[in-house]
């Protein structure tokens, strides 16, 4: 299985790296059009800025490159708000794939929960062959100031401030507001489960 | 919910593990890399390395051994100790560091802060403050490893850390750091209520009660303990059985 991760300038790639390694997998990281469309699995991560991240895919067409792919693409924190329709984080335009918006946390005079969300969060109503074998309520690490809103496409869903998006799917594209390589062995057999997807 | 977490501390002097008290006095802890993985396995929720004989000599030191730890570990470390500048950050984040902590270079050079959110994101930088409460009653801010007093309060400090960009402050009092009598209470609530970023409680913890009045007093968001761990006076499974029984959000 040939296994890709998008390079693009959105770091935390080092880590899923290591991650895969874990398991016992390779994968080549690259932005070269060519081997991403040929890949049969490809890994989107990020942590960054949206409106940065998605010029840079734009530039480099990778944005069109992304939305048309046909295997099994998992997006990782901004890379799953890069896939959803638009994101609050500097007005962004995103690449629309799921058709959820991501919007800022917005901590209320009762809720008075610190922005970014730091730390390990639980997952619920799972919905998809991706949480194989995870129970519910699972913990998982996340850190983000952003949040993906429930909609059709919300296969999990966690709580902070108020119930959103922690995975979402439509099609062939996967995406996970979490960092399954940082989630200890919920993360492992999460990313398993993605591999193991039929392509 | 959102956890609380329990954070190990390991203190990284000429690649192992050491443990002192009150920033003095320091035996050896152990292989870095094996109670870092063994941390993990128990159920630790992030672990964080200080190195503390940071000097230009040892950064490669240091940066291989950051590789070895993130080859071999499943959740989120944090790497401080002797970093001042964009480019030593990087390195660390390359070889696979997921945050990075600032104390004394920061305080010298706030645009520090500044600039490694810029370009790294405040996630994944970590404010470091050694702090020790004098006769009058007020916290100070302490350099170099707690050896040089300055005249800044530590709130203020922290305050204006977060607004330049800090993610987390990771909090030491001095005057309980080693002492095994419990966290300073009054200072870390007076950050966790205040400031809109999470704070990391660290030094005093020597029973797990002391980690239940850290969250539930005190507000904090983490703690942080070294010797405790290292020294098996506290197993991170016990702990977490212990704060979930009373009731405080931990994952188990």
């Amino acid at each position: 299985m040939q296994l890709t991760i998008i390079k693009y300038n959105a770091g935390n790639i080092q880590s899923v790296l290591y991650a895969l390694e874990r398991i016992g997998v390779k994968a080549v990281v690259t932005d070269d059009i060519q081997q991403i469309q040929s890949a049969d699995k490809i890994i989107f991560p990020g942590v960054g800025e949206a409106s940065t991240a998605m010029n840079y895919l734009k530039e480099r067409r990778l944005d069109e490159v992304i939305k048309n792919l046909t295997q099994p693409v998992l997006g990782i924190c901004l890379g799953m708000q890069l896939m959803c329709k638009y994101s609050e984080e500097n007005n962004t335009e995103c690449l629309g794939i799921f058709d959820e918006t991501v919007k800022l946390f917005r901590p209320t005079l009762e809720i008075k929960n610190k922005v970014p969300q730091i730390g390990w969060n639980n997952i619920y109503d799972l919905k998809n062959s991706l949480f194989n074998n995870i129970q519910q309520n699972s913990y998982c690490y996340f850190v983000h100031s952003y949040y993906a809103s429930i909609g059709n496409h919300t296969i999990a869903t966690t709580n902070y401030i108020q119930p959103y998006s922690s995975a979402l799917h439509k099609n062939n594209f996967y995406g996970v507001q979490f960092h399954p390589e940082k989630s200890a062995v919920v993360g492992e057999k999460i990313i398993t489960n993605f591999l193991n997807l039929k392509s | 919910m959102l956890t609380k977490r329990i954070i190990p501390c390991l203190d990284i002097k000429d690649g192992r593990t050491v443990k002192g008290t009150n920033f003095v006095n320091l035996i050896d802890a152990g292989n870095p890399v094996e109670l870092a993985t063994m941390y993990a396995q128990q159920g630790a929720d992030e672990l964080v390395f200080l190195d503390i004989t940071a000097t230009v000599e040892k950064r490669k030191t240091l940066n291989n051994l950051v590789n070895k730890i993130a080859h071999h570990i499943n959740i989120p470390f944090t790497v401080g100790g002797g970093i001042s500048s964009v480019e030593d950050v990087s390195m660390l984040l390359q070889n696979g560091a997921d945050k990075i902590s600032v104390n004394t270079s920061a305080f010298k050079n706030p645009l520090l802060i500044n600039n490694l959110a810029k370009e790294f994101g405040s996630q994944c930088v970590v404010l470091a403050i050694d702090t020790k409460k004098e006769n009058d009653g007020e916290w100070y801010v302490y350099l170099n490893g707690g050896r040089l007093k300055t005249e800044i309060k530590c709130f203020d400090w922290a305050k204006q850390a977060v607004d330049l960009g800090a993610g987390e402050i990771l909090l030491t009092s001095m005057n309980n750091d080693g002492t095994k009598q419990g966290f300073a209470l009054d200072i870390t609530k007076q950050l966790a209520e205040t400031l809109s970023v999470p704070i990391i409680a660290s030094g005093g913890g020597g029973t797990m009660q002391h980690f239940v009045d850290v969250f539930q007093q005190a507000k904090a968001d983490a703690a942080l303990a070294a010797s405790v761990f290292h020294f098996k006076e506290i197993v991170i499974p016990d702990l977490k059985r212990y704060l979930c029984e009373q009731n405080i959000e931990v994952r188990i």
